[in-house]
């Protein structure tokens, strides 16, 4: 998916792109990007009032009068309101607010740290798969403090949010509420800073690209 | 303020009036009145992403809806009621038509602050028309490309495709579009 790669001025940021963020006010992005970003989002105001832009524009073309007008049915006013004498759909029930998940991830984990499903994947790495539509997977990372994640490439974009401690890898050192966007021009081995374990949220839109020999042969069995 | 900004803020401000007649009293005339505006552009973006007549209307339908529920709950210092109802809408087209969960920011919480600020309202409404009015003024073939970047549901790939355009100058086009937008917004 080429469209939240910014390449022509790849820039070292700890903030979303405007190519991702204008993608998820239009509602462009597979499942997982939308969920990396809406959690980013609530954990930085700058990118919030950022998105908020994008989504005024979505306003400003949908209020465009050279923008599509379609005819309604002959009764469509009148269908509508009897369906609003119906009532309202019952609201969902908010998640819980926890002090390492903002609420659009612990509404797929189904709860705060405690409910997370971790799976070990060697070196004491841990991981969880988030249930996301296909196009792109979701995956929570726990990386126990001063461990390192395998080096690896990318053979699409890489989205990697912090939750919990840090990590530092060639391009910088990024802690909680910070993004790192890597893409194929990117290889890196991000280390987990020694002062507390790492919990990070990972999307990525293809499979990443191991340098060692090791973690290429588990790849298929980890799903990563 | 050009003359046609100034005309966008009102009818901008007048949408607000309208949608709190329908959350504080339920005021069917306002409705119909954003019905007749906003039900046709909101079907047409249902139907240029992907959906058939049948599943707009519906669709359309439903969004409509929402907005007569939720009409208490819209924020007018933070959003147009264009992009209200634009992201209603867009979230009804990710649910429905493209089967996804959508997900939201947490909820920020505004503190002890009874209501949103008559200065913020305003500055929102001139903001919003200020980018409508810029909007136009972009250069046709930049126009074209943001539109189908929120309406048609494409990627760069598919609109160099449809537009047999090479990637780099989409996407210079666009970031282009972007900046031009800043500028005539004043950042
Ligand atoms: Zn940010
Ligand atoms: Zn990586």
């Amino acid at each position: 998916m080429r469209w939240v790669v910014d390449d022509m001025t790849r820039e070292i940021t700890h903030h979303l792109t405007d190519a991702l963020l204008m993608g998820y006010a239009a509602g462009a992005l597979p499942e997982a990007f939308d969920l990396v970003i809406a959690t980013h989002l609530s954990l930085c105001d700058a990118c919030r009032a950022r998105a908020a832009g994008f989504e005024m524009l979505g306003g400003a073309v949908l209020d465009e009068a050279a923008g599509p007008v379609a005819p309604l049915a002959d009764d469509s006013l009148e269908a509508t309101l009897a369906r609003i004498a119906e009532g309202p759909a019952a609201p969902a029930a908010a998640a819980r607010r926890d002090p390492v998940l903002p609420v659009p991830l612990a509404e797929y984990v189904g709860g705060g740290v405690e409910a997370i499903r971790w799976r070990r994947v060697g070196m004491g790495v841990r991981q969880a798969i988030l249930p996301t539509s296909r196009e792109a997977r979701a995956r929570l990372l726990y990386i126990p403090a001063g461990a390192a994640m395998p080096d690896h490439g990318h053979t699409g974009t890489e989205i990697t949010l912090v939750l919990q401690g840090a990590f530092q890898d060639d391009d910088g050192y990024y802690a909680r509420g910070d993004v790192e966007v890597a893409t194929e021009e990117v290889d890196h081995t991000p280390v987990a800073d020694f002062g507390e374990d790492c919990i990070c949220l990972a999307v990525t839109d293809a499979p990443l690209r191991f340098n060692a020999l090791l973690p290429r042969l588990a790849q298929p069995f980890l799903r990563i | 303020m050009t003359a046609g900004e100034r005309g966008d803020a009102e009818q901008g401000a007048s949408w607000v009036r309208q949608v709190r007649l329908v959350a504080d009293a339920q005021d069917r005339a306002a409705f119909a009145e954003l019905f007749r505006h906003f039900g046709p552009r909101v079907k047409g973006y249902l139907l240029r992403s992907g959906a058939d007549g049948a599943m707009a209307e519906e669709c359309m339908q439903e969004v409509m809806v929402t907005l007569w529920h939720k009409a208490h709950l819209f924020d007018p210092s933070r959003a147009s009621v264009a992009t209200w109802i634009f992201t209603i809408a867009r979230n009804k087209r990710i649910d429905v038509i493209r089967r996804q969960r959508r997900p939201e920011p947490e909820e920020l919480d505004w503190g002890p602050e009874a209501g949103p600020d008559q200065a913020d309202i305003l500055a929102l409404q001139q903001d919003s028309a200020r980018l409508g009015d810029a909007l136009r003024q972009l250069p046709e073939k930049q126009r074209t490309l943001i539109e189908k970047a929120y309406f048609g549901d494409l990627s760069h790939s598919e609109i160099a495709a449809e537009t047999g355009l090479p990637l780099g100058t989409i996407k210079s086009r666009i970031r282009l579009a972007l900046e031009k937008l800043r500028h005539a917004m004043g950042s």
